[in-house]
């Protein structure tokens, strides 16, 4: 009786000397000031929210998660810094970045301390550096632009296009990705122009695609840069089709550029107008929550949040490695994992595939024009 | 042809815009020997109070712009005399500097703060017509530009030239102490400057704007290149800085399309270090001698 009190009392006292176990910690590390404000406060709502459900149901194996947030500015060097950072905080996983440019140098820091890092940006280069932790939350231009290049020429019947793009990691990939699908597609390039980044006048890049014999123009800059070139290209009268990728008719560019993006169209991966069901109440509780419409970047940082409770349940345990291990080759389907909004998949380099839409802005709102299956 | 002429009509409107930010460096200097490195975002400012005045107390533009040119004068210019300049000047030309040059950034991540760091759509002032010119399409919103900035300018150099108080300035910017004893109210005539400089930023920041979009940043870039423009043109002389402002805007619309898009921005800086070395009073300002 009393070898049993005293075992009793000994296990007791172990378990209440026990830490209890710690919160998850994931790093938000996102573009919240710079050029890549509009992308990044997106993307970081998109996290919060995620998470926020996710804590509201129990969070990640009954564990709450707690966010830490960490502004890159939209510079690369600061971004890695972030990384490092949240690494030393103890992150288990990271959120971010988007701007292609910050995440080709930050995602060798997380690749180095075996982080898995879900990733908004799009760029050709991001999986092609054979990172095991990298993950894309929307796939690269390198598959999307081939998507909108058999629309150019099989729907729209283009011969001769021009293209204008933002001289940065971001623009090099999506150019490459045009080109190459050009090339393929039998359809001539000409006129080229490349711009700066976060450039602010657009007078001398209109002038050169509207002097040239292009019957429609690829667009290729992120959404501030897009929104000051849809307004210069109403204000000089170019009026020959415009048409790009998300970053060119998301709803933070029609917001900025307003009537001047009418007629834009683009390929889009994530829509918050896609006639999805789980993607209409997704983008209702956030603009609840937040009081602006949500882009595809918040739609990315949501679903990376979820994707990130699922694999961790899978594994069983906040592993790092193992998570990222799991990752690859993995599918999600929406009906077993509705957090993922839409069955999404990744390859063993970190590229995903999902649906995607064409869609042409009018009267101010994206209107689907077709559905393409994942490639 | 028709290419030509709207690069040109591109570039004045882009140039008059840097020209209303230059002449600010110009009046300045001359008023105060003040080098204002915060000029760019003098201009950015503006552009939030007229959307404070639009989206918080939901006035209409034009009622917004009067709010934000209030505001302007008060904050921009008799605050920035009494509370930065004023005490620093004393200390000499780069305790001043260095004190502007916090100032742009303490305003710069003030807006970041409290108005956000993501751009901001801003109305056009100007109806969003295109007229075809010998072929070449140009915008009411050009024309309206140029016309506001020329105008505004012009005004200046009329109120600087042929009214009272404009010659007093002149007199109190040229020699203050010889101006002082002829009964001239220097301090006043310093502070009108500094009011006509925070005139000058509101017009540039409602004119420039809708084509930049109201972001904190903005001042980064027009600082910048009011500063060159005021340089290339003649730091003490406002036709100088206006010509200054013109050419800076044509020369980097026909360097991004007849040269290269890429190094567009290196040819206004390109064109600074000419000036320095073969005209350093600048294209129409006229040489100073001053004890080092």
């Amino acid at each position: 009786m009393i070898r049993k009190l005293i075992t009793t009392t000994a296990m007791v006292l172990a378990l209440g000397a026990m830490p209890a176990l710690a919160e998850l910690k994931v790093g938000s590390i996102v573009e919240l000031s710079g050029p890549g404000a509009a992308a990044g406060t997106n993307f970081r709502d998109g996290v919060k929210m995620g998470f926020e459900e996710i804590n509201a149901q129990g969070g990640i194996l009954k564990e709450p998660v707690k966010v830490l947030e960490y502004d890159s500015q939209t510079d690369p060097q600061v971004s890695r810094a972030m990384v490092q950072k949240g690494i030393d905080d103890g992150i288990y996983a990271i959120m971010g970045t988007v701007f292609s440019s910050s995440t080709v140098v930050n995602m060798l820091v997380a690749r180095q301390a075996g982080i898995p890092q879900f990733t908004g940006s799009e760029a050709p280069s991001i999986v092609a550096m054979k990172n095991p932790y990298i993950f894309r939350t929307a796939f690269g231009s390198q598959k999307g632009v081939p998507k909108l290049a058999k629309y150019m020429s099989e729907t729209m019947g283009l011969k001769k296009v021009g293209v204008a793009w933002a001289n940065t990691e971001f623009g090099k990939g999506g150019h490459k990705a045009f080109v190459d699908a050009m090339k393929a597609a039998n359809i001539e390039i000409v006129v080229d122009v490349p711009s700066e980044q976060a450039q602010a006048d657009f007078s001398a890049d209109v002038l050169k695609l509207k002097g040239s014999t292009a019957e429609a123009f690829f667009i290729y800059y992120t959404e501030e840069e897009s929104a000051r070139f849809l307004r210069e290209a109403r204000k000089q009268g170019l009026n020959k089709p415009l048409l790009g990728e998300t970053t060119l008719i998301g709803h933070k560019v029609i917001e900025l550029a307003g009537d001047a993006a009418n007629g834009a169209m683009g390929h889009v991966g994530l829509t918050p107008d896609a006639d999805i069901p789980a993607v209409k109440e997704m983008v209702e509780r956030f603009k609840t929550k937040f009081k602006y419409t949500p882009d595809h970047n918040a739609i990315k940082g949501y679903t990376a949040a979820w994707t990130l409770k699922y694999v961790t349940e899978m594994v069983g345990k906040p592993d790092s490695k193992a998570i990222a291990e799991k990752l690859h080759g993995l599918k999600l389907t929406a009906k077993e994992h509705p957090g993922v909004l839409m069955d999404m998949s990744w390859d063993d380099t970190g590229e995903m595939s999902r649906e995607s839409f064409v869609v042409k802005v009018e009267n101010g709102k994206q209107v689907v024009q077709a559905v393409l299956p994942p490639n | 042809m028709a290419e030509f002429i709207q690069i040109i009509v591109s570039g004045l409107a882009a140039g008059s815009i840097y020209a209303l930010a230059a002449v600010g460096f110009t009046l300045l200097w001359q008023a105060s020997q003040t080098i204002n490195f915060a000029q760019g975002e003098f201009v950015m400012l503006p552009a939030f109070f007229v959307l404070v005045g639009m989206t918080v107390f939901g006035l209409p533009l034009w009622p917004s712009v009067a709010l934000a040119l209030a505001l302007s004068l008060l904050i921009l210019g008799v605050a920035f005399k009494r509370l930065i300049v004023e005490p620093m000047l004393p200390h000499g030309t780069l305790p001043l500097v260095i004190a502007t040059i916090s100032l742009g950034l303490l305003m710069k991540e003030s807006v970041k703060e409290f108005y956000g760091a993501t751009a901001q759509p801003f109305p056009a002032i100007f109806p969003q017509t295109v007229y075809e010119i010998a072929g070449a399409s140009v915008s009411m919103q050009d024309i309206g530009n140029l016309v506001v900035s020329m105008l505004a300018i012009g005004s200046l150099q009329l109120f600087l030239n042929r009214t009272r108080t404009g010659r007093c300035m002149q007199a109190s910017a040229q020699n203050p102490a010889v101006a002082e004893i002829l009964g001239v109210n220097v301090k006043r005539m310093v502070l009108y400057t500094f009011l006509i400089n925070a005139g000058l930023a509101t017009v540039a920041s409602v004119l420039i704007s809708p084509i930049y979009l109201a972001k904190f940043s903005n001042g980064e870039t027009l600082g910048l290149v009011a500063f060159i423009a005021a340089i290339v043109g003649g730091f003490n002389q406002i036709r100088g800085a206006l010509v200054g402002g013109l050419l800076i805007g044509v020369i980097d619309n026909l360097s991004a399309v007849y040269i290269s898009a890429q190094y567009r921005s290196a040819m206004p800086l390109l064109l600074l270090i000419a000036i320095i070395l073969l005209r350093p009073q600048g294209l129409l300002g006229t040489s100073e001698g001053r004890t080092v």
